[in-house]
């Protein structure tokens, strides 16, 4: 328990669920975060890329993306900067889906986007029904303030794991900070153990 | 792994504690907390904190401020905006003393930073209580005696909303190398000859004519966010170049 704040109750919302993880409010709104102006790729100009060693292993256009099996995804997220929101739903492609056929003894994955932007994850959490490429938020597209065209959906990771104007995924043997992690946030991110810093 | 160590002194980021040492009402919504704080190992214009507070039973409830003090500053400086509906900003700035404490952890975020290494003039563009943390810059700049030029438009409600405004004031007269721009959304003051409406594009390229080697900061609610980033990079700024934070209730 921290140092006691001479006559602070705070207001409690209780969280019977027991969905929020520790630091976390609720929050019905949908905040944005971002380090730099909102990339707006076209559909034209779009596509997916996962590759190896500089080797490019699979590649997708939009409209390839969007002929493969698609699923509705309901899951909550929880961003470092403390909030959480329940029930979110998307639509999108299992990344599963489209690491099925291509060989690789990686142990990680670094996810790039548009503008510049990376951040690293064990292959284990893109895999087995846990991330998703996904191109459609309650019931719309994806607008792309949120990430869109499409953004990666890592819901049980802090949400700066899913990252927004997502491009491709590089596969990787060793862990690699990607943008945050460069700058001080943690190289995981489970917020049911509050790692959100070097340390935590 | 290419971690740099000089961003976050020794890896973890401890809880610290913080005595309110004076609360320094900025606006009727906003109020300036100067803090106390043994064991803070300093920090960059542009960086936040994480406040965690604490009730008798264990209850606790985390936020994020800005930092508005210069790196090198005796006291830490947070400035926060009031919430309507907030559980930590109301009491911050309501029930909080001098000499009660807190907990508080940082520095933290090592991108929306300008500490003047970078060069370039210093383009700044802030929303309501999104000033703070290029106000941070600002007296980072002042306080170092910098002469990159900059140029801060600064959009709100009303003048009496104005956040620093006797300060931005002082320090635009004093050094013709900076100059602050306001637009005044809702209200305007009679005589006023100022922008009277919200930032938009010819706007930005009346106060910034053109991008060059500028290093730009954008903060403030998304939506403004959103128009001025865009803005910026219409009227020729890279992309890259474009730091950018929001904040604040910001429903999208």
């Amino acid at each position: 328990m921290g140092f006691i704040t001479r006559g602070f109750r705070g207001k409690r919302e209780t969280d019977e669920s027991g969905r929020i993880p520790p630091g976390q409010y609720e929050t019905h709104d949908f905040p944005v975060l971002s380090a730099g102006p909102t990339p707006h790729t076209s559909p034209e100009t779009w596509s997916f890329t996962i590759a190896e060693g500089g080797e490019e292993l699979a590649r997708w256009s939009w409209d390839e993306l969007r002929a493969l099996p698609s699923e509705t995804i309901t899951k909550d997220i929880h961003c470092v900067t403390k909030w959480s929101k329940l029930d979110t739903e998307w639509e999108g492609v299992s990344v599963d889906t489209l690491l099925d056929g291509v060989e690789s003894d990686a142990a990680y994955v670094m996810a790039w986007s548009d503008g510049g932007y990376t951040t690293n994850l064990p292959l284990e959490d893109v895999t087995g029904g846990k991330a998703w490429v996904a191109f459609g938020y309650d019931g719309e597209p994806l607008d792309p303030e949120h990430g869109g065209p499409a953004r990666l959906l890592v819901p049980h990771l802090y949400f700066w794991k899913s990252a927004k104007w997502v491009r491709g995924l590089r596969l990787m043997d060793e862990d690699e900070p990607g943008f945050w992690e460069s700058l001080g946030y943690h190289l995981y991110g489970d917020p049911w153990r509050e790692q959100r810093y070097w340390g935590d | 792994m290419k971690i740099d160590p000089a961003i976050i002194p020794l890896g973890a980021l401890r809880w610290l504690l913080a005595e309110v040492v004076e609360l320094v009402p900025e606006t009727p919504r906003v109020t300036s907390l100067v803090l106390d704080v043994p064991g803070w190992a300093g920090h960059r214009p542009g960086q936040h904190v994480d406040v965690r507070l604490t009730a008798e039973d264990g209850y606790q409830a985390q936020r994020s401020y800005s930092i508005a003090t210069p790196a090198d500053a005796e006291r830490l400086v947070l400035t926060v905006e009031e919430l309507d509906d907030g559980e930590v900003s109301p009491f911050l700035t309501e029930e909080l003393g001098a000499g009660d404490r807190f907990e508080l952890r940082g520095p933290i975020g090592g991108h929306f930073v300008w500490d003047g290494s970078a060069g370039g003039p210093l383009h700044l563009v802030g929303g309501g209580s999104g000033v703070v943390p290029l106000m941070a810059m600002l007296r980072h700049r002042a306080a170092a005696g910098l002469d990159v030029p900059a140029t801060l438009l600064y959009s709100s409600r009303t003048l009496e909303d104005v956040i620093y405004r006797e300060e931005l004031d002082a320090l635009a007269r004093a050094d013709p190398a900076f100059r602050v721009v306001h637009t005044l959304t809702r209200a305007q003051p009679e005589a006023w000859d100022g922008y009277a409406r919200r930032i938009d594009g010819e706007m930005l390229a009346e106060v910034f004519e053109g991008g060059g080697e500028a290093n730009a900061f954008v903060c403030g609610p998304t939506r403004f966010v959103e128009v001025a980033a865009d803005g910026l990079v219409a009227i020729g700024y890279e992309p890259g170049s474009v730091r950018t934070e929001r904040f604040g209730p910001s429903g999208a």
